[in-house]
C-alpha cells in the first residue's frame, strides 16, 4: 500500500481550472519529483495536500487523498501535521522578528508547567521552556550541519540559511512522514543546493517520503526515484526518473524543444566609456565577502559575474546598492556615489533585482500592471498625466506597458488587472523582472534572474534583458550561479573566488579556463585584459 | 525615541512656567499614575498581537461602570463593594471583549478605526440603557441614583462609599495609594508572565504575521479574540480603579475619553502601533498627565488665559494620535515603494 495516494484531484480558482484529474502515489522513503512550467499547478497541488487556507477560501478541491490507507481530507495545516505531512513553502514561512529557535518551534513550543498553567489546566498557559527549545533547535540544526547561533533573529540572515532553517523546522517534527518541498533550492546557491540534496537523501533513508519541486532538472535527475510531469494542470507523464533524459523532461514540460545556444550578438564597446568603476571595493556580506576588488564596466556592456557559492559574487551587487557594509569607492561615470546608501544608488539610476526572491516585495493586493509601473512611477515620475493641476496615474499607459511585458516575458495571468497575489511563484518573479526593466536604468544589476523560472521561460527572460540593453543601451551586470546562462548573454564574465576577481573571461573561452578560474588559480593565460 | 524626548522637554518647559511646586506636582502625579496606569496597560496586548491601538477599551470602561452602578444600587460599600463591582464587571467585559474580537476579526487591517467606531456605537447603547431604560424597564432600588423625574441615571453619582477602598486597603492612613500600586505591579507581572507562555508566543507570532501563524497551525482568530478579551477586562478593572480613586462618577462622560487618553498616553511614551513594553506605558502615562497638570497654569502664566493651556493639551492629545497613525501608514508605504525587491520583510 502506498504511503500517500491522490486520486482524480481537480481544483478551480474561480473559472480558472488549475488542476484536472491528477492522480499519483508515493511510497515510504521515495523521492518524487514534480515537474511543470511556471503556473502549471504544482504549488496548488501541494497546498491542497497541506490543507492551506487559500484552498479552502477559494472553494476547496475535488478528488480523494489517502495517507497510509486512511482517508485524508485536510481542512487546515494542523490536519496535515497530524498526518505527518510537513511542507517547506515556495515563499518563506519564517517570522522575521523571531529567533531561529522560535521559528523552528513555532506552535510546537516546549513548555514547562507553571502556576498559570496548573490553575487553568491548559498547556497554553504553561511557560515556554526556552532551554529545551533551544537544545531541540540546535539538534535539528546540527543534523543539517548548520553552525549558527540559534538565538539569532531570522530577519537579517542570508537567504540560504533561511531555507535550511525551514528544513530544520520540519525535521524537528517527530512524526514527519511526508515532506513537501516547493522549490526549496530556488533560493540556494549551487553548493548550498548540493548540501541540501544530500540532506533530502538522508531523510529518504529514514523512510520519509519526499515530494520535491524544482526547476533545475539536474537536481531531479540526481535525487528523485520517480517523476510526475504536469502541464497546464494536466498530468502528462509519470515515470521512473532513470527512464527519462533531462532533455525529454524539458520537452515534456513545455511541449517543445529547448535551445541553450548563445543569445547575445557580439557588440562593439568603447573601452574608454566607463559607466561603473569600483576602486578597492570591499563588501562585508556574511558568507559572500568581497575583498578590495577593482573593476571597470563599459557603457552598454553586459557583464557576467560568476563563481562558486560563498566566494563573493553575490556581494558585489549588494554592496553597490549599499545593502551591506561597504568600503572603497564607487564611480558612476565620473560621479562618485556614496557607499552604504541604497537611496543614492537608486537615484543615480542604478536598479537592482536581488537574489533574495522570497521577499519579493510585490504589492500583492495590487494589479500586475501597477506593480510593473510602480517603482518607475515613484522614482522617475513616469506613467503620469496632468489633469488640471494634478499629476495622476495614466491608467492606459500603465496597462499597455504591462500588456507588452506580459507578452514578452510570457507572464501567465488572466489579465494585467489580476492581483499579483494570485500568480504562481515563477510568474510573480517575472513581474519583478518586468518592474526592474521598466525602470530603464543606466545600470541594471540582476542577480540570479532565472531562478525559479521554468526552463522554457528562461530564454525569454534573458532575451528581454538583451533587448533592453540593445534598445536603451542599458548596462547590465548579471550575477548568476549558472555558467551556461552567463555564457548565453554576457560580453565578458568575471569569475570571483575568495572575494577577489580571479579572471575575466570571454564567453568563447574553454570550459577548462573557467574551471581553472573557479578554482581560484590565477594563471596568466586565463586572464584576458585588465578591465 | 523622538516622541518621548519631545514631550519630556515640553513638560519641563510647562512645569517651569506653571509656577507649581515640585511637591504638589509629585503628589498629583502619584495619584494620576495610580488612577490611569491600568487603563493604559490594557492597550499592550492588542498591540503585541498586531491589532494596533484598541480604542475598544471604551467598552471595558463601560463594563467597569456597570459594576459600579450595580453596587451603588444594592448599597454595597467599602472594599467589599469594590470587589463585588469587579466580580460584576469582569464577566460583562469578557462578553464585550469577545464580541469586539469577533468583529475585529472581520475587519483585519482596519482594527483601529473599527474599534473606535465600536466605541461610539457602544456609547449609544449605554446611553439608551441608562437614560431611557433605567428606572423604567430596569427597576432601581436606590432611587438616589435616578433623576428626580424617576427615569434615567443622574449625571453624577457620588462614590464616597467606596472612595479609596482599594487605594487605602491595609494602609488606611497613608496619603499614597499603596495597594493600587501593588495591584498595578501585579498586573504588569501578570502580563509579562502571559507573554512568556505559549499563548503569549502565539500572540507575538500572530502580531508579526497572521499568514505564517495560521500556516503553522495557530488559530489566529482565537488568539486575537483572547487578546481583545484580556484588554477589555483590564480596561474594566482600570476604570474601577480610576473611579474608586476619584470618588465621583460622571455617568455619561467618564468612559468617553478613556480610549483617547490611554492611546495618547501610550504613544507619547514612545510606543508604536506595533511595538510596546511596560516602560512606554509608565513613561507615557506620566508625561501625558504631567502635561495635564501643568498646561492650564502654564497657559495662564504665558498667555494670561488658562483656556489656552487647556486647548493646547487637548490639541496635543488628538494631535499625537493623528501623527502616530499617519507616521505608521507612511512607513508601511515607504517600505513598499522604495525597493525593487530588496524588501527584507516577507510581503
Ligand atoms: N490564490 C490564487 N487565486 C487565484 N489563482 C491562483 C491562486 N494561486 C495560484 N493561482 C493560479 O493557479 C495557477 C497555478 O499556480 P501554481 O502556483 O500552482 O503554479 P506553479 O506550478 O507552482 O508555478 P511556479 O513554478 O511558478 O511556482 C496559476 O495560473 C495561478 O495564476
Ligand atoms: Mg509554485
Amino acid at each position: 500500500m502506498a504511503l500517500l495516494e491522490i486520486k482524480n484531484i481537480c481544483k478551480k480558482y474561480g473559472e480558472n481550472q488549475v488542476l484536472e484529474d491528477i492522480s499519483f502515489k508515493i511510497d515510504q522513503g521515495e523521492i518524487l519529483g514534480l515537474l511543470g512550467e511556471n503556473g502549471a499547478g504544482k504549488s496548488t497541488l501541494m497546498n491542497i495536500l497541506f490543507g492551506m487556507p487559500v484552498i479552502h477560501n477559494t472553494g476547496g478541491y475535488e478528488g480523494e487523498i489517502s495517507v497510509d490507507g486512511q482517508n485524508y481530507k485536510p481542512k487546515n495545516p494542523t490536519d496535515a501535521m497530524k498526518f505527518g505531512i510537513g511542507m517547506v513553502h515556495q515563499e518563506f514561512m519564517l517570522i522575521p522578528g523571531f529567533s531561529i529557535t522560535e521559528n523552528i518551534k513555532l506552535n510546537r513550543e516546549n513548555t514547562k508547567s507553571s502556576l498559570t498553567g496548573k490553575l487553568t489546566k491548559s498547556n497554553k498557559l504553561n511557560r515556554l521552556d526556552t532551554k529545551s527549545m533551544k537544545s531541540d533547535a540546535d539538534e535539528a540544526l546540527k543534523k543539517l550541519d548548520l553552525k549558527i547561533d540559534s538565538l539569532l533573529q531570522v530577519e537579517n540572515l542570508p537567504v540560504g540559511y533561511k531555507q535550511f532553517i525551514e528544513i530544520a523546522r520540519e525535521i524537528d517534527k517527530t512524526n514527519l512522514k511526508i515532506l513537501i518541498l516547493d522549490e526549496p533550492t530556488a533560493v540556494l546557491t549551487e553548493s548550498e543546493a548540493r548540501d541540501f540534496l544530500e540532506i533530502i537523501k538522508t531523510l529518504a533513508d529514514f523512510n520519509i517520503a519526499v515530494l520535491f519541486i524544482t526547476h533545475r532538472l539536474e537536481e531531479i535527475k540526481s535525487i528523485t526515484d520517480n517523476i510526475v510531469i504536469i502541464r497546464d494542470g494536466k498530468l502528462i507523464e509519470t515515470a521512473k526518473t532513470a527512464d527519462v533524459s533531462i532533455k525529454d523532461m524539458a520537452k515534456l514540460m513545455v511541449g517543445r524543444d529547448i535551445s541553450t545556444s548563445r543569445l547575445r550578438k557580439n557588440k562593439q564597446l568603447d573601452d574608454k566609456d566607463i559607466i561603473l568603476e569600483l576602486d578597492s571595493f570591499s563588501v562585508n556580506m556574511p558568507g559572500e565577502q568581497v575583498k578590495s576588488i577593482n573593476l571597470k564596466v563599459r557603457k552598454g556592456e553586459i557583464l557576467g559575474i560568476g563563481g562558486l557559492a560563498g566566494q563573493g559574487k553575490v556581494g558585489i551587487a549588494n554592496g553597490i546598492m549599499g545593502l551591506y557594509p561597504t568600503t572603497g569607492k564607487i564611480y558612476k561615470g565620473t560621479n562618485r556615489i556614496p557607499v552604504n546608501n541604497p537611496r543614492a544608488a537608486l537615484m543615480d539610476s542604478i536598479a537592482f533585482l536581488s537574489e533574495d526572491r522570497k521577499g519579493v516585495g510585490l504589492l500583492l493586493d495590487n494589479s500586475i500592471d501597477l506593480n510593473i509601473a510602480y517603482t518607475s512611477l515613484e522614482i522617475k515620475n513616469e506613467f503620469l498625466k496632468k489633469v488640471g493641476f494634478f499629476n495622476v496615474i495614466d491608467g492606459n499607459k500603465v496597462k499597455s506597458h504591462a500588456d507588452k511585458m506580459i507578452e514578452d516575458l510570457d507572464i501567465r495571468c488572466t489579465s494585467s488587472k489580476q492581483n499579483t497575489r494570485f500568480l504562481s511563484g515563477g510568474n510573480q518573479q517575472k513581474v519583478c523582472i518586468a518592474r526592474a526593466l521598466t525602470l530603464k536604468p543606466d545600470l541594471l544589476l540582476v542577480s540570479e534572474p532565472t531562478r525559479g523560472i521554468d526552463i522554457g521561460a528562461k530564454n525569454l527572460v534573458l532575451e528581454t534583458l538583451i533587448k533592453l540593453n540593445e534598445e536603451y543601451n542599458t548596462t547590465i551586470i548579471i550575477t548568476s550561479s549558472e555558467l551556461a546562462e552567463l555564457k548565453q548573454v554576457s560580453d565578458r564574465i568575471a569569475i570571483i573566488t575568495e572575494g577577489s576577481i580571479t579572471s575575466i573571461l570571454t564567453p568563447e573561452d574553454s570550459d577548462e579556463k573557467y574551471g581553472l578560474a573557479m578554482s581560484g588559480k590565477k594563471y596568466e593565460e586565463v586572464t584576458d585584459d585588465e578591465y | 525615541m523622538l516622541v518621548p524626548i519631545f514631550f519630556i522637554i515640553l513638560s519641563i518647559v510647562g512645569f517651569y512656567f506653571s509656577g507649581l511646586t515640585g511637591d504638589f506636582v509629585f503628589q498629583q502625579m502619584i495619584l494620576r499614575l495610580a488612577r490611569n496606569l491600568v487603563l493604559v496597560m490594557s492597550l499592550m496586548i492588542p498591540i503585541i498581537s498586531g491589532m494596533g491601538l484598541n480604542f475598544g477599551i471604551v467598552l471595558g470602561a463601560m463594563a467597569g461602570q456597570i459594576g459600579i452602578i450595580v453596587i451603588m444600587n444594592n448599597g454595597y460599600t467599602g472594599f467589599n463593594g469594590f470587589l463585588i463591582a469587579v466580580l460584576v464587571a469582569t464577566p460583562i467585559a469578557i462578553i464585550l471583549g469577545y464580541l469586539v474580537g469577533k468583529i475585529l476579526n472581520k475587519a483585519k487591517g482596519k482594527e483601529m478605526i473599527t474599534s473606535m467606531i465600536l466605541g461610539f456605537f457602544a456609547n449609544g447603547i449605554y446611553q439608551l440603557i441608562f437614560i431611557i431604560f433605567a428606572g423604567t424597564l430596569i427597576p432601581f432600588k436606590n432611587k438616589d441614583l435616578l433623576r428626580s423625574s424617576g427615569d434615567g441615571l443622574r449625571n453624577t453619582i457620588d462614590l464616597i462609599s467606596i472612595k479609596s477602598s482599594l487605594d487605602n486597603l491595609l494602609f488606611p492612613n497613608s496619603p499614597y495609594p499603596i495597594m493600587t500600586f501593588v495591584v498595578i505591579i501585579l498586573l504588569f507581572v501578570g502580563i509579562y508572565l502571559i507573554l512568556k507562555t505559549k499563548v503569549g508566543q502565539e500572540m507575538r507570532a500572530v502580531g508579526q504575521s497572521m499568514h505564517i501563524a495560521s500556516v503553522s497551525g495557530i488559530d489566529v482568530d482565537k488568539t486575537r479574540i483572547i487578546a481583545i478579551i484580556i484588554s477589555t477586562v483590564l480596561a474594566a478593572w482600570g476604570q474601577l480603579i480610576y473611579l474608586q480613586n476619584m470618588g465621583t462618577f460622571n455617568t455619561y462622560n467618564n468612559h468617553e475619553q478613556v480610549g483617547l487618553f490611554a492611546v495618547a498616553s501610550i504613544l507619547i511614551g514612545g510606543a508604536s502601533v506595533n511595538k510596546v513594553s511596560w516602560k512606554e506605558v509608565v513613561l507615557g502615562t506620566f508625561l501625558f498627565h504631567l502635561l495635564f497638570i501643568v498646561s492650564p497654569l502654564a497657559g495662564q502664566n504665558i498667555a494670561g488665559d488658562a483656556q489656552i493651556g487647556e486647548y493646547f493639551r487637548v490639541f496635543i492629545a488628538y494631535g499625537v494620535i493623528g501623527v502616530a497613525l499617519i507616521l505608521h501608514s507612511w512607513e508601511e508605504n515607504k517600505k513598499k515603494s522604495l525597493n525593487l525587491n530588496f524588501d527584507l520583510n516577507n510581503s
